[in-house]
């Protein structure tokens, strides 16, 4: 009961501005595990918090000097039972949230794929200066600040980055993941219901950082399939040159798609050019290499 | 080979109106200062009293006056953040360009951090410490004139980057790769750099002088269990500073190698991780929270007491909480990327780890509780500040351990969230205790009161405004908006956005208020004027003169117990008044000024500057300077003067008539 109050308080207070996006509306499970995780965590606290606000305003106004009827104990400096009480509050409070983040961050690892009948959708992602590149191994396409992916299938992402570290954040359908170069991140995300939500890098990368935002947008199975299919039909292929051209920094670049994809373009943009000296190679390491 | 390294006219941007406006000001005031101060002829007198003093008293001053003074350029920086996101929705792209924008909340956060928290702790535990402990001097009196030096140049570096080149555009985090050569190529990051590697030798020097003053010179019969509040959590703070800056040290040297060198510490390619330098940052960044919140809980500490009248409940379980934060507080770090994905044991711990930091945390204010309970609370400005804090810091310290859940966290990092979350806990907590102890301490400083009544109207502007300001800003972390956003095309964020902007206006109403405060109390202070214990203490910085003269007590103290002053007074009402004796006094040696802070404060900035230029020649020089310096002082061949009796008694006789007043 308390949660769904909780629940109210929190969702009136976002709708007031008019929202409905945010990590209060989620729109898969990962999302909305999370937000049932923030409601306990918060029951637990404020059921300490608020009474201790209260004291601290009440004593205070009790105890101040003019008023006579106080009692005023000037050597009440220790009492072994307060003692006792002063420390179990707050350690049984921690007790109950240490439980709830202990066995939070094992159910929603984000290396942990979500359980379902349907076959995942892989998808590799990949920050560049300042745009997001997602790429379709199994469709083989890809495409640019544009994110579809069929509801209520589970989508399975591979993340990197080309240079500077970004993160991954899509807050309708859950957990945010950094991308980092030379290394891959995984992360297991669904949506539940078509619909359109906004994606977005949530770390700070530079001077387009701003604009770096993308929309997920969730279509119905048969729909999906019908955009990749439209997509294998429309535009230039992902290869070393057209990616050397897309790595290159710019701000608000408007969505598109790529036909088809070079194999092997994600890895070469993760792995890190081990012994390179040579400034333009580390410029664009991984375009240079694709090339030789 | 060019003499001046990268420097040129380019270097100073004559096309951007707001900053050549604001450096221009700011240079026109120092040269008005400056001059006044020379036609006045006062310059000898601030070269002997206050620049060359070795003095503890006077050093804490100068550092809570850089501290103000960065306060109030941190916090233009904050207004110009808030009116610019005020206004970019939509398409607007508002006044300030990314360029400009980035390097405003880089230096909002560098500033207030390392170059208004810092020294304004710093400054306050200068001040008060040695006269808690009834002690003279701090153990090494130059070391501590040469730190506020070395601070004080890291802080002119800062804001010579507003007008010569540019500031770091990455954050005050400074995350590479970002931050590396090929994403940074400006001298934006080598300012960061260098400032922060300079005032950070200084902070050292501080967490050395501190630790050896608080374990090895306190007045006769003060052991552990008798000291006040406040020098523990001093003591607490200045082992993190010890533990702690040689990480940052060691971690920006790395970046500086990879920067200058050409090393691969942390960049994208040659097998550097830029990770590295996450993990290492928040090693010490971690326990730097703590280093600025400790001090402020002692102030707290000995404000409730003293105005309710009564000893801190539960000393020693302030004193175990205390030291338990110290330590756990290095067990934490990987809580600020817990998005890096980390494997769930090891987020989960650190998730833990940081929910039991909250149980210390927890335990203080309950104490601060029971403390007020059964007193006799006397509601001055300085009490003012401690309650709001506590009602504050619950809910700080509510959200944080809510983003201790990673889960939570994997929706809450890097959110606006984490930015009302931090700010809750730093303005709520340090800047509160701050405040609490700037007006509760000041007194004592300068022998006058700041005014009540501006102090009270300053009070409750800054807690309605952090609430104003602050607050919104939650909202909008759960309605996934991220930091750092120079635009955004949300329109449903604007609202909120515009309320946390009136929300800043008022704390600068707040800000206002205070300035008006000092200078009112000024005017004032023969009305305001206080003899040695102005609001009935409890510790031993009340009981000598206000100001304390130069060697602060005539006879060190006799201590018996906690509270040793409070103690001290009541004996003396039960026991009947004796006829004042003749006392004897001693001649005292105290330090001998020394310029050495001054000049190794000028050949860092000259160091500094010439590195981040590339001046090599000039770098070379100036740390060659630095080396003379400390040589010269190594072979000094007098290190203290003696304040002979007569003076001495001349002095307490006076201070002694003006209590019988």
């Amino acid at each position: 009961m308390r949660y769904r109050f909780l629940a109210l308080v929190l969702i009136g207070a976002a709708s007031l501005g008019g929202c409905t996006e945010g990590v209060l509306d989620p729109k898969g499970p990962i999302a909305l595990a999370e937000r049932q995780i923030l409601f306990n965590a918060l029951g637990i606290m404020l059921a300490i918090a608020i009474p201790v606000i209260l004291a601290i305003l009440g004593v205070a106004f009790w105890f101040r000097a003019s008023n006579e009827r106080a009692l005023y104990r000037p050597n009440f400096a220790y009492s072994g039972r307060l003692e006792m009480l002063v420390w179990s509050i707050p350690a049984m409070t921690v007790f109950l949230v240490g439980g709830v983040a202990w066995v939070g961050s094992h159910d929603l690892s984000p290396r942990k794929p979500i359980a379902s009948t349907v076959k995942p959708l892989r998808v590799q992602v990949a920050s560049l200066d300042w745009k997001w590149l997602f790429i379709y191994p199994d469709e083989g396409v890809a495409s640019v600040n544009y994110l579809a992916i069929p509801a209520g299938t589970p989508v399975s992402f591979e993340l990197t980055s080309s240079g500077v570290m970004n993160s991954f954040f899509v807050p309708q359908l859950g957990s945010q993941i950094y991308t980092m170069a030379g290394m891959v991140t995984r992360l297991h995300l669904q949506a539940d219901q078509p619909g359109s939500y906004r994606g977005m890098s949530a770390q700070f990368s530079g001077g387009g950082f701003a604009d770096m935002y993308f929309n997920v947008e969730a279509v119905t199975p048969e729909k999906f399939s019908e955009w990749v299919d439209a997509t294998r039909n429309v535009g230039v292929a992902l290869n070393a040159a057209t990616y050397a051209e897309l790595a290159k920094p710019r701000a608000s670049v408007a969505p598109f798609t790529y036909r088809a994809v070079a194999p092997g373009l994600f890895e070469s943009i993760q792995v890190s050019e081990m012994q390179s000296d040579d400034a333009m190679c580390r410029r664009y390491p991984t375009a240079m290499r694709a090339e030789q | 080979m060019n003499l001046l390294g990268k420097l040129n006219w380019s270097a100073i941007p004559f096309d951007q109106p707001i900053i050549m406006g604001a450096s221009g000001g700011v240079v026109l005031a120092i040269v008005a200062i400056l001059s006044w101060v020379t036609l006045k002829g006062y310059v000898p007198y601030l070269w002997r009293e206050w620049i060359t003093s070795v003095d503890h008293k006077r050093i804490g001053i100068m550092y809570i006056i850089l501290a103000l003074i960065m306060l109030l350029r941190g916090f233009a920086d904050a207004i110009m953040m808030r009116a610019q996101q005020a206004v970019a929705a939509g398409g607007a792209q508002g006044y300030l360009p990314p360029e400009h924008f980035d390097q405003i909340f880089s230096a909002h956060g560098t500033i207030m951090i390392f170059f208004m928290a810092m020294p304004f702790v710093i400054g306050m535990m200068n001040f008060v410490v040695p006269l808690q402990l009834g002690v003279r001097d701090m153990a090494f009196p130059t070391l501590n004139s040469v730190a506020l030096g070395l601070t004080a140049s890291g802080i002119l570096l800062v804001n010579i980057s507003l007008a010569v080149g540019e500031f770091a555009k990455t954050g005050w985090v400074a995350y590479p790769p970002l931050s590396e050569l090929q994403y940074s190529p400006g001298v934006g990051v080598d300012y960061y750099l260098w400032s922060l590697q300079i005032s950070g030798v200084g902070t050292f020097m501080t967490g050395i002088n501190f630790v050896a003053t608080i374990l090895k010179t306190r007045a006769p019969g003060m052991s552990y269990m008798r000291m006040p509040v406040f020098c523990w959590t001093s003591l607490a703070a200045n082992l993190l500073i010890i533990a702690a800056f040689p990480v940052l040290t060691a971690t920006l040297a790395m970046l500086l190698l990879d920067r200058y060198l050409g090393f691969h510490f942390f960049t994208t390619d040659a097998g550097g991780n830029a990770m590295m330098y996450v993990n290492l940052f928040w090693v010490w960044g971690h326990p730097e929270v703590y280093i600025l919140v400790l001090p402020a809980f002692g102030i707290f500490s000995e404000v409730v007491s003293t105005f309710s009248g009564k000893p801190l409940f539960g000393y020693r379980s302030m004193v175990a909480a205390t030291m338990s934060i110290c330590v756990l507080s290095f067990f934490v770090w990987l809580h600020h990327f817990f998005t890096m994905g980390a494997g769930a044991d090891v987020n989960g711990f650190f998730g833990v780890m940081t929910m039991i930091i909250a149980v210390p945390t927890g335990v203080k204010v309950f104490n601060w509780l029971f403390t007020m309970y059964g007193g006799r609370i006397r509601f001055t400005v300085p009490i003012l500040w401690s309650i709001g804090f506590m009602v504050t810091f619950v809910i700080g310290g509510m959200t944080g351990v809510l983003m201790a859940v990673p889960p939570a966290d994997f929706q809450l990092h890097n959110s606006l969230f984490l930015i009302a979350h931090f700010h809750n806990v730093i303005i709520g907590g340090t800047v509160f205790g701050l405040m609490a102890g700037y007006n509760y301490w000041f007194p004592k400083a300068f022998g006058f009161k700041l005014d009540e009544r501006w102090g009270r109207a300053s009070f409750w502007c800054w807690l309605i405004g952090f609430y104003l300001a602050f607050m919104p800003l939650y909202v909008l972390g759960l309605m996934g908006m991220t930091r750092r956003m120079q635009h955004y095309d949300v329109a449903s964020w604007q609202p909120w956005l515009v309320a946390a902007a009136i929300g800043a206006v008022v704390i600068l109403a707040g800000i206002v208020c205070q300035v008006i405060q000092l200078v009112v109390s000024i005017r004032d202070r023969e009305q305001l004027k206080v003899t040695a214990d102005p609001w009935n203490g409890r510790t031993l910085e009340w009981a000598t003169a206000s100001p304390p003269p130069a060697w602060n007590f005539a006879v060190l103290p006799q201590v018996t117990d906690l509270d040793a002053l409070w103690n001290k007074k009541q004996r003396e009402r039960t026991q009947q008044a004796q006829p004042l004796k003749e006392r004897k006094f001693e001649p005292i040696e105290v330090p001998k000024n020394s310029a050495t802070g001054f000049v190794t404060a000028f050949f860092a900035v000259v160091t500094g500057f010439a590195l981040i230029w590339h001046i090599w020649w000039m770098a070379g020089a100036g740390a060659l300077g630095i080396f003379l310096t400390m040589l010269a002082f190594a072979f000094r061949s007098e290190e203290e003067i003696e304040v002979p009796a007569e003076q001495i008694a001349r002095f307490e006789q006076a201070h002694q008539a003006e209590i019988a007043v």
